[in-house]
């Protein structure tokens, strides 16, 4: 065990899975000799070499060509986008390629691709890149949407995503980077893939989050044990597809729901989660299903970003809504 | 101050550009050899099988132009006028090189492995036409213009990667494709990375409707490799020997670790861009096409070896008869081809299903088993 940040959880993950398989490539821009923008991949090229690990041309459409490209050729290829706002750039090789792959071929040929790419707003960022686009990502059939709230989960969740033969889209929380240190297992291990957590269990409401909102959920929980209120506290970690058998679990157990997230309310994860409960779990309800989000603007500018962003009164008091509905 | 010479003449550095792109000719449309030391390199009996290949192509398209009317298709991009380009390109590939076709590029595909009736079932829209074995080195037809660049250079980057010796990647668009950002992007990458990537253009005139002058104020095609520091080359698409050698010659070149080359093949699409509706009437005239009609690289390569005693229009009947009882048993065996599942679609989208898979599939054998 060691003591370790959620940055360096996900180097650990990397270099843990460049080691063991010798078909892993690491690359994208500025990942290379400075080992990316935000010290993700640092020493990684120093200790596997250039052949292994390597800085691309500045183009995320050529990044995710080169992905499908290599995959074909036997490799498992680990690309880098920068800043989740620059998927853009790369959404035809995202969602009209590579997660079409195994579909389109009929299961001759698949596309074991990890893409990481860190997001999450609250660092007083230029603009495109904050943005929480987990929901355009979700709509994606044959692409998992995984981002973990915690440096254990970082690590395990990227191990179980690189050993996938399906392409997956790792989502790291930019303010998480370095705000959360925990004590993780120096040896590999996994996370599974498509598998809710019940990180704190409770009888009477359950706060549905993922990433940065799971620890602002659970700090809300904590508060609200005090009036003796018990708040049970999901993690989805994989945001598509969704592990409805633990949300459905939860609610039919405490009756009440708030589904949050940091994106705009529309067509977001939080609204899938609503739907499910709504398409399946209707009858546990004794009160609506809350939701906690952005307004639908535009990510805001950086010097009005901690009004914009959802905080945890916001859960508060939606939870506190919910609970006397 | 208005008669001061300007730093630098900008309209001479414009005149200047492209000029130095000479199409590659070895027999030119009157049958006439250009280039005999090339000919000389080939047996009648080789370049027979060249011609052989065009006509096959030839009939194919026939073939296929006449089954998507009678309803017997689905998708189809008509190839007539393309041959040389096409099978003059392909067959200077072996079948370990990787191909990343596009639409247009079904003869290429079915001559680098793709059994006849897998082609027309993609036609039909229906998976077992790209269900690809192991050995069949290549990719389906891609649908989004450029996007099999970007593709082509990771593959040529992986090849780099595993020290696979006498392979490369090779890929093609058309005129239009070259205005896509991919079609840069796959070049600077396989440049930048110095992968085995041959990257072929097939310029025949049209985006549809657009013409080529229309997509760009570059004189060639082929200049747009310069920006990425590879060379390029542009060769007369109607000539099958000229890009058949051009084409090996890229190939060498880059299996010999120099990294890509670009090459634009001057051709032109005789027929409509589909067979959806694309009416060329509305684009383009009668005398624009004529001359290209004339051009045809099958009346070269005929006239060439009929005078050399080495092909005949009996032979050519004979051949056309074999070829066309070919793709008849291909239609046959699409025929045959079992009624799409969706639960088998389900299956497809990842290897270890999640919980909505899961679920979905159930409910789909429930209706699939009534």
């Amino acid at each position: 065990m060691s003591k370790k940040t959620y940055i360096q959880a996900i180097t650990d993950a990397l270099r843990l899975e460049l080691g063991s398989d010798d078909r892993t490539l690491l690359f994208g821009e500025d990942v290379g000799k400075n080992g990316g923008v935000f010290r993700a991949t640092d020493g990684l090229q120093a200790e596997f070499g250039e052949d292994r690990v390597f800085d691309t041309p500045l183009a995320e459409s050529g990044i995710g060509g080169l992905s499908i490209g290599l995959a074909l050729e036997g490799f498992r290829p680990i690309p880098e986008i920068q800043f989740l706002g620059f998927i853009f750039e790369t959404l035809d090789s995202i969602a009209g390629q590579m997660s079409r792959e195994r579909f389109r071929m009929g299961g001759t040929r698949h596309m074991p691709i990890t893409i990481r790419s860190p997001y999450g707003g609250g660092t007083h960022t230029p603009e495109m890149h904050a943005d929480s686009l987990e929901g355009y990502l979700a709509q994606i059939p044959g692409l998992r949407v995984v981002t973990p709230s915690n440096p254990y989960d970082a690590k395990g969740l990227l191990i179980a995503s690189i050993r996938n033969n399906d392409p997956v889209f790792f989502l790291e929380n930019l303010k998480l980077y370095r705000s959360m240190k925990a004590d993780i297992p120096d040896e590999a291990y996994t996370v599974p893939l498509d598998k809710a957590a019940v990180v704190r269990e409770g009888t009477d409401i359950s706060l549905i989050a993922y990433s940065a909102q799971v620890n602002q959920s659970l700090k809300v929980a904590e508060k609200l044990a005090k009036e003796g209120i018990s708040a049970e506290v999901i993690d989805l970690r994989t945001l598509s597809p969704l592990d409805e058998e633990t949300i459905l679990k939860s609610v039919e157990k405490t009756g009440r729901a708030v589904a949050i997230q940091e994106a705009q309310r529309q067509a977001g994860i939080a609204a899938n989660v609503a739907a499910l409960i709504a398409e399946k779990g209707a009858l546990y309800l004794s009160a609506p299903v809350g939701r906690v989000y952005a307004p639908d603007t535009v990510y805001p500018f950086g010097l009005a970003e901690d009004d914009w962003l959802p905080a945890e009164d916001e859960i508060e008091a939606k939870t506190r809504e919910i609970l006397t509905y | 101050m208005d008669n001061e010479q300007p730093i630098v003449d900008f309209s001479a550095i414009h005149d200047a550009l492209g000029k130095n792109f000479e199409p590659v000719q070895v027999i030119d449309g009157q049958a006439k050899v250009v280039k005999p030391e090339i000919v000389a390199k080939y047996t009648n009996d080789q370049l027979v099988e060249f011609l052989k290949l065009m006509i096959w192509e030839r009939t194919l398209h026939q073939r296929s132009n006449a089954l998507t009317r009678q309803g017997r298709l689905g998708f189809y991009a008509p190839t007539e006028g393309q041959e040389a380009s096409e099978m003059g390109s392909n067959s200077a590939m072996k079948s370990t090189d990787v191909l990343m076709p596009a639409y247009r590029d079904i003869p290429q595909l079915i001559q680098h492995g793709l059994p006849v009736y897998k082609a027309f079932l993609w036609s039909r829209g229906h998976v077992l036409g790209n269900e690809y074995p192991e050995d069949l080195h290549a990719m389906p037809p891609q649908i989004i213009i450029g996007a099999q660049y970007v593709q082509a250079a990771g593959v040529a980057l992986g090849i780099k990667k595993n020290k696979t010796a006498d392979k490369v990647a090779y890929t093609y668009t058309g005129d239009g494709g070259t205005s896509q950002g991919d079609f840069y992007e796959g070049m600077n990458f396989a440049g930048a990375f110095q992968a085995p990537a041959v990257f072929i253009v097939q310029n025949n005139g049209y985006a549809i409707s657009v013409p080529r002058r229309k997509q760009t104020n570059a004189r060639t095609l082929a200049q747009k490799a310069v920006a990425a520091g590879i060379p390029s080359i542009q060769v007369d698409g109607m000539d099958f020997l000229a890009v058949h050698e051009v084409t090996k010659a890229a190939r060498d070149y880059a299996i010999a670790g120099n990294g890509p080359v670009m090459i634009e093949t001057l051709t032109y699409r005789f027929g409509p861009h589909t067979n959806a509706g694309d009416d060329p009437k509305r684009y383009r005239t009668k005398d624009e096409e004529q001359p290209w009609f004339d051009n045809d690289p099958l009346i070269r390569y005929r006239k060439y070896l009929t005078e050399q005693g080495a092909w005949s229009e009996a032979q050519e009947d004979d051949y056309v008869e074999q070829v066309k009882a070919d793709i008849k048993a291909a239609v046959k065996q699409a025929d045959d081809a079992p009624k799409q599942k969706i639960t088998e679609f389900l299956s497809n989208v990842f290897e270890e299903q999640p919980q909505n898979i899961q679920q979905q599939i159930t409910a789909y054998q429930a209706k699939e088993s009534k």
